[in-house]
């Protein structure tokens, strides 16, 4: 393989990893606090569909991604009035803003667009791609002028966002008093209770912020990676973000590793298609696509390393009288 | 907080689940309002669609079959306190069993002997394809509602490679096998009607729903009536209860998951035995997700299942006539209906229990007072 072919396998990889790296950092926040949230991929769908929309009739990209993120974080309020406020089931919960979300989006995009659910092809309104500063001063350099061109410079301003989101959940949740709580409520709440802290509120800013993310991976499927939204259009990629999350093992450092991992698998399935590898001949690409579902699974069966889960997630938190 | 009184048991198993799936369809009107149509014509017109006619009629209770073994799936494993998401990959590889034991009996055999045969191949590869989470929950302690989920997109993968690579007999863009021989597949409604000398509309409808019944009572009779079904139950209730009991609360979870399995795999024998013919990619069509809500609506009881599936056999087979009929109202509307559903009488079940109180309290201190009147 050339050197140019690798370089763009990567950098395809790390567009294909954005909105995993976005919705992984979500479901992280979430859980960590105790709500388990399964609901990552509808969330991402709505606002995919949300951000469409207003694009299609605005041409504004912030004012499609506000409106991601408004649509998002809205349903990842039902979610945390489901689980928080009623102490219903999380999964349950998950589950039906999944199935909500994808038939919502066709029934109000056909209502809508009268196109069966797709919204129009956006010209103006998308995230572009964008130049970074200086890449002309290291064009001409033999390696690291195509690995600035390419795998540095030209992604879109939501891939940045995504790679700067995860230092960022690093540092909220580990180095500030609100991380330190979210980590406590998720495995101890009564502690936290205790300590006169309200679990309810403290879980309901994980919650939204959980919306603000899934927003963001939304607003990147329907307008930065594609031009347009069109049914189902996130394909699972909220559980392999879920995946991811419990791959890195509900940390912030190598849930991004397992997004990048999962990323580079897809890209790869993507330019094996249809080639023959000598020794091997047509690789089954269906294989290589479920390699991050068939490793998750293992991992959670204890084969590399061994996953756990923040203590109380999915117990809905009864306050002692 | 207002005063409230214990709800009498009637009210608990009856009105509650009514008030929860009230709240959903009103939710729903509120959105067929949103789009600019009157929610009580698109009622009327989804009943007309779905019983109105034999046609219609055959449509719903055709999909209901799917829908009561998907939602006796999902049932089963909520007595032991498990959660099955995975009904959708297990139907699909239930499928795939009926339909290699078909493409390799049909020629010999005729649908008599290869009934049980296809059922049992339906039952195995389902419950095969629920073992290893099983196996992961109970022996590894992997959540089984995760696992699952891998197993529906494994699953998927792997009809997908099966199908294309495999399978595929005709070297079509769209993959599917030969055609089963007619002599092989299970008799639909119609034909058997015709047999007796009544006409009928050609529908899917065929044998299946009498498998739908007799699962339906054989998880009645297993979960209520057995010392398995007790075991199953207290695992449920309580895993350190059970184990203190004399149960072994692991291979209790195995088995159970094992049966929800095979119960999702029965899907197969409708889809591929009765209706498709061959085998082909995503029959499996989400039935999985809706016995979510169908268990959920009808408390995991297998009557409350089967009155349920067949709302949900309105529902599709309404929607689909409502999206004809009025063309603003998509048929994805069904896919809302569901969520609604399984968001309102699932997580949000307990929403409409205070209220209740409230009244029940109300009530019982009028009648109170009008005692102490006399």
């Amino acid at each position: 393989m050339s050197f140019d072919l690798l370089l763009l396998t990567l950098a395809a990889a790390v567009r294909l990893s954005t909105p995993l790296i976005l919705c992984a950092m979500a479901g992280l926040l979430s859980e960590r606090s105790g709500i388990i949230d399964i609901g990552l991929e509808g969330k991402m769908l709505a606002a995919a569909f949300a951000a469409a929309a207003t694009a299609a009739v605005t041409a504004s990209a912030w004012l499609a991604l506000a409106c991601g993120i408004a649509t998002a974080t809205a349903m990842a309020l039902v979610h945390g009035y489901a689980c928080i406020t009623q102490r219903g089931n999380q999964v349950v919960s998950g589950v039906a803003i999944n199935l909500l979300a994808s038939g919502l989006t066709i029934v109000l995009g056909s209502y809508w667009f009268q196109q069966g659910g797709q919204t129009p092809l956006l010209s103006a309104g998308r995230f572009r791609p964008i130049e970074l500063p200086g890449r002309s001063l290291l064009d001409p350099m033999p390696v690291l002028g195509p690995v600035y061109r390419y795998l540095v410079s030209g992604h879109n301003l939501i891939v940045y966002l995504a790679l700067v989101s995860v230092p960022l959940t690093h540092w909220l949740v580990h180095r500030t008093r609100f991380g330190l709580r979210l980590r406590a409520v998720g495995d101890n709440p009564q502690a936290v209770d205790t300590a006169g802290i309200s679990v309810a509120w403290l879980r309901y800013r994980a919650v939204l912020l959980c919306g603000l993310l899934t927003g963001v991976a939304g607003t990147y499927v329907s307008i930065a990676q594609n031009a347009g939204f069109s049914r189902d259009m996130t394909a699972g990629q909220g559980f392999i973000a879920l995946a991811a999350m419990i791959f890195g093992k509900w940390r912030p450092y190598p849930a991004l590793g397992a997004c990048l991992l999962f990323g580079l698998l897809d890209a790869v399935a993507i330019r094996l298609q249809g080639v023959r590898v000598t020794g091997i001949g047509q690789v089954p690409v269906q294989l290589v696509q479920a390699l991050p579902y068939a490793l998750t699974v293992l991992l959670l069966a204890g084969f590399i390393g061994k996953a756990v889960a923040p203590k109380a997630s999915g117990i809905p938190y009864v306050k002692e009288h | 907080m207002s005063p409230r009184a214990d709800l009498p048991r009637w009210a608990d198993i009856g009105l509650i689940p009514l008030a929860n799936v009230l709240l959903a369809f009103i939710a729903a009107g509120l959105i067929v309002l949103a789009i600019g149509q009157n929610p009580f014509d698109a009622v009327a017109i989804m009943l007309d669609g779905a019983l109105g006619s034999p046609e219609g009629l055959g449509y719903t209770l055709y999909y209901a079959t799917n829908f009561v073994f998907t939602g006796l799936a999902v049932a089963i494993a909520f007595h032991a306190g498990l959660f099955n998401i995975g009904g959708e990959g297990q139907a699909y590889i239930g499928g795939l069993g009926v339909g290699l034991l078909l493409l390799r009996f049909d020629h010999s055999l005729t649908w008599g002997p290869l009934l049980p045969l296809a059922t049992l191949a339906a039952l195995l590869f389902g419950a095969a394809w629920a073992s290893i989470p099983a196996w992961l929950q109970a022996y590894r302690g992997s959540h089984v509602v995760i696992t699952t989920i891998m197993f529906n997109f494994l699953a998927s993968s792997l009809m997908v490679y099966l199908m294309v690579n495999v399978l595929n007999q005709h070297g079509a863009t769209n993959p599917e096998t030969r055609e089963i021989a007619a002599s092989a597949t299970l008799p639909f409604i119609h034909q058997i009607l015709a047999g007796l000398g009544i006409p009928m509309v050609h529908t899917p409808l065929n044998l299946s729903i009498l498998l739908a019944a007799l699962a339906s009572v054989f998880v009645w009779v297993y979960v209520w009536h057995t010392p398995w079904g007790y075991e199953l139950r207290t695992v449920g209730q309580s895993e350190r209860a059970a184990l203190y009991a004399g149960v072994r609360p692991r291979r209790v979870i195995v088995a159970t998951l094992c049966m929800s399995g095979a119960l999702a795999g029965l899907v197969g024998v409708n889809e591929i035995m009765g209706v498709q013919h061959r085998l082909l990619l995503n029959f499996n069509a989400g039935y999985g997700f809706t016995g979510i809500a169908v268990a959920l609506m009808g408390r995991s009881h297998p009557l409350g299942v089967a009155l349920a599936s067949v709302l949900f056999g309105i529902l599709t087979q309404g929607g689909a006539e409502l999206a004809f009929e009025i063309p603003a109202i998509d048929r994805d509307m069904v896919t809302v209906i569901q969520g609604l559903v399984i968001l309102f009488s699932g997580a949000l079940a307990h929403l409409s229990r205070p209220w209740l109180e409230a009244l029940f309290a109300l009530a019982s201190r009028r009648t109170a007072a009008l005692r102490s009147a006399e």
